[in-house]
């Protein structure tokens, strides 16, 4: 089972590219396999991310899918036990390559984690925290712009604009997610990574992050991995299905959610299991 | 599925086990009452015994803050001041004697006058010298000079109630005719009382009305500055390296193992191991607050090392990934975020290292730190003692006097440790976790 789903899922992200060709890879993964220690997270795993979309990484619980998200900027590096290999390319470039720097690669792919975790800072230190460390800007006033149209960009400097100087902490969680949000485009990534942004969030602040992800597809390449399939749906225009550490399949949202090939997609976006 | 099952009805309960289960949950009750009278006796207990060690102290102390003094006034002779308004060398004990003299004109005898002058203390010249010192210009135009001379220690216990008269002559130290003076010089109003100044000004001595905390204050002050600059960098540094960069591994379980073995080495060893690389091995002196604070450094280290990583490791995963997350390299999200975060933590633990360091005295007593030293110390490597030294020195002498000067600096040093408990917990309160 496992060898004819591999073949069904090359075959359609092969069949995807050629029908997206307008569409660039930002990123592209071939033959990443990924291990904790003896267990094998990620099998063989070939994908390709287009510029300037949002792809949607779904499956069931623990089939790899945000270890695949935390190898695309080289996040799995702080676990001692984790292992990769294959190629993963930013612009045609290995990032595993050994003369990669992780800490700048982090700087050009960015990533919202699933917990809120504003630093215990105030707001403006919050979002000016990445421009100062890498030393984006000259002076105090240009630091002070780039932080408000972060958070102008985030959809949350109208809600903080008197209080830019209160702690991180005091905002709502979806405020704190979208705040972390502002924080990662600071320091102008070209890809945002994000792991189940929306998992700890109420339906209302769910929307507004959705609504912030369409908006910032224009200028940002989005990867995001989703328990929610309507948020799949919603806010992506490719699909990557994970199952049991195999991509399974990968193609068109609508494709994926209306016509999907595999058998094992069909039954996950119908509920019959996950 | 489940629901296709019929359920097991419940055995229906007999009106036997119904009353069975009634004094069951009695006695239950019962027993969680009696659970709960143990810790709150327990508690009780230990209160009293606090309470108990703390009026004990205290009652035996509290005469300890006060001196007794006698006002005598002095003939300045122009010759003891130069023509530039310096003063000369002079007989400062023969000008006591006869000031003192001079008020019992009708003693004569020269085993009486003897016991006479006993009354004053030994340091009185000292203190008439400086005080000629100090104020030469007034006493050359008033011809003479007021001061106030300590007591001698005998007195000073009379006085205080100590010594009392009622015993037979031969078994106390002072004599009744002393007693007769001492009341006449109440009665003349010439004998004060005031705080204890000598106490916090002085060095040890050999006379109790002398002997201050002064010495063993400073020590002690130098000794934990010794210890808190070696022993928090070296252990907040140890600390993160475990905790941040070192591979989980057979070498830093042990080390980890390790670790809390050395928490567990008695005092004393410490001290010993002083001994051997600090003063035989490196020929440091002895005595010297810098070896002291050498020691007291490894044995708290471990305390810090532990409360450092517990510090480290309570700080949420998510707040390094977020730093790492924009770029951030290792070292600036442990600088710039998780040391922040970890640092009240890391202070509680390193201030009551450090308490736990300034009432130590096993490991100083084999560094020679337990020497009889007058002076106070200036540099870190002039012989010093440290105020539990000092206690322990004050309790083995056989003066009666010293024993209420034992009980005062048990008091300052207590004084001492409760204030950084207090800094501890402020610590702690101040910033509670913020994330």
């Amino acid at each position: 089972m496992s060898l004819s789903s591999k073949k069904d899922a090359q075959r359609v992200s092969l069949g995807d590219s050629l029908l997206v060709e307008t569409a660039c890879a930002k990123l592209a993964a071939r033959n990443v396999n990924v291990f904790y220690g003896e267990k094998h997270a990620i099998k063989d795993v070939t994908l390709d991310i287009n510029c300037n979309e949002v792809t949607a990484l779904i499956g069931p619980s623990g089939c790899g899918k945000s270890t695949f998200l935390r190898c695309l900027n080289r996040m799995n590096d702080t676990i001692d036990t984790c292992r990769v290999t294959g190629t993963i390319t930013l612009d045609g470039e290995n990032i595993y390559a050994s003369k990669v720097d992780s800490v700048y690669l982090r700087t050009r792919v960015g990533m919202v984690f699933q917990k809120p975790n504003p630093f215990p800072k105030s707001i403006f230190e919050n979002v000016a925290y990445g421009p100062r460390i890498h030393g984006l800007t000259s002076s105090r006033s240009e630091l002070e712009s780039v932080v408000l149209t972060s958070l102008e960009r985030a959809g949350l400097l109208e809600e903080v604009r008197d209080r830019l100087h209160a702690s991180g902490i005091s905002l709502s969680g979806g405020q704190q997610q979208r705040l972390c949000i502002a924080r990662a485009i600071a320091v102008s990534p070209e890809v945002i990574l994000m792991d189940e942004p929306c998992s700890a969030l109420d339906p209302i602040a769910t929307a507004k992050i959705e609504e912030l992800i369409d908006e910032l597809q224009h200028n940002f390449t989005i990867v995001i991995v989703t328990h929610s399939m309507q948020q799949a749906a919603r806010v992506s225009q490719r699909t990557a299905f994970f199952h049991l550490g195999e991509l399974v399949e990968c193609g068109g949202t609508e494709q994926i959610f209306t016509n999907p090939v595999n058998r094992l997609t069909q039954g996950y976006i119908t509920g019959r299991f996950g | 599925m489940n629901s296709r099952i019929p359920p097991t009805p419940l055995p229906s309960l007999s009106i036997q086990s119904t009353q069975c289960l009634r004094a069951r949950i009695r006695r239950r009750h019962v027993a969680e009452r009696r659970f709960r009278f143990y810790g709150f006796s327990a508690m009780v207990l230990t209160l009293a015994v606090l309470v108990l060690v703390f009026s004990f102290i205290l009652s035996k102390s509290y005469t300890a803050f006060q001196e007794n003094v006698l006002s005598l006034r002095i003939a300045i002779d122009s010759a003891m001041i130069d023509s530039k308004g310096n003063p000369l060398t002079a007989d400062y004990r023969e000008l006591i004697q006869k000031a003192v003299a001079g008020l019992f004109p009708a003693v004569t005898d020269r085993h009486d006058r003897h016991l006479l002058f006993s009354l004053i203390s030994e340091g009185a010249p000292y203190a008439l010298r400086a005080l000629v010192t100090r104020q030469r210009q007034q006493a050359k135009r008033d011809g003479n000079i007021i001061v106030d001379v300590l007591l001698s220690d005998e007195a000073d216990q009379f006085l205080k109630g100590h010594i009392t008269a009622h015993v037979s002559e031969k078994e106390r130290k002072i004599k009744d005719l002393q007693v007769t003076w001492l009341k006449e010089l109440q009665a003349r109003g010439l004998i004060h009382s005031r705080f204890n100044i000598t106490l916090f000004t002085a060095g040890d001595s050999r006379e109790p009305e002398l002997a201050g905390i002064l010495g063993a204050v400073t020590g002690s002050f130098y000794l934990v500055i010794v210890t808190l600059g070696l022993s928090f960098p070296v252990g907040v540094a140890s600390a993160v390296y475990l905790e941040e960069f070192a591979p989980r591994n057979r070498l830093t379980d042990m080390i980890e193992v390790n670790i809390n073995n050395l928490a567990a080495v008695p005092s004393v060893v410490f001290g010993l191991l002083g001994l051997a690389v600090f003063l035989n091995g490196l020929s440091f002196p002895r005595s010297a607050p810098l070896v002291g604070g050498f020691v007291l450094s490894l044995l708290i280290l471990p305390t810090i090392i532990l409360a450092a990583r517990a510090a480290l490791k309570a700080v949420p995963l998510s707040i390094r990934e977020a730093a790492l997350g924009i770029g951030a390299s290792k070292m600036q999200s442990i600088l710039h975020h998780v040391l922040p975060l970890a640092m009240p933590g890391i202070m509680t633990g390193t201030i009551l290292g450090l308490a736990h360091a300034l009432g130590e005295s096993a490991p100083l007593l084999m560094i020679g730190m337990v020497a009889f030293v007058v002076d106070t110390p200036v540099t870190l490597l002039d012989p010093a003692t440290v105020l539990p030294v000092q206690i322990y020195l004050w309790a083995d002498s056989p003066e009666r006097a010293f024993l209420e000067k034992t009980a005062a600096a048990i008091v300052v040093l207590l004084g001492f440790l409760i204030a950084m408990n207090t800094i501890a917990i402020m610590v702690r309160i101040k910033f509670e976790r913020r994330w």
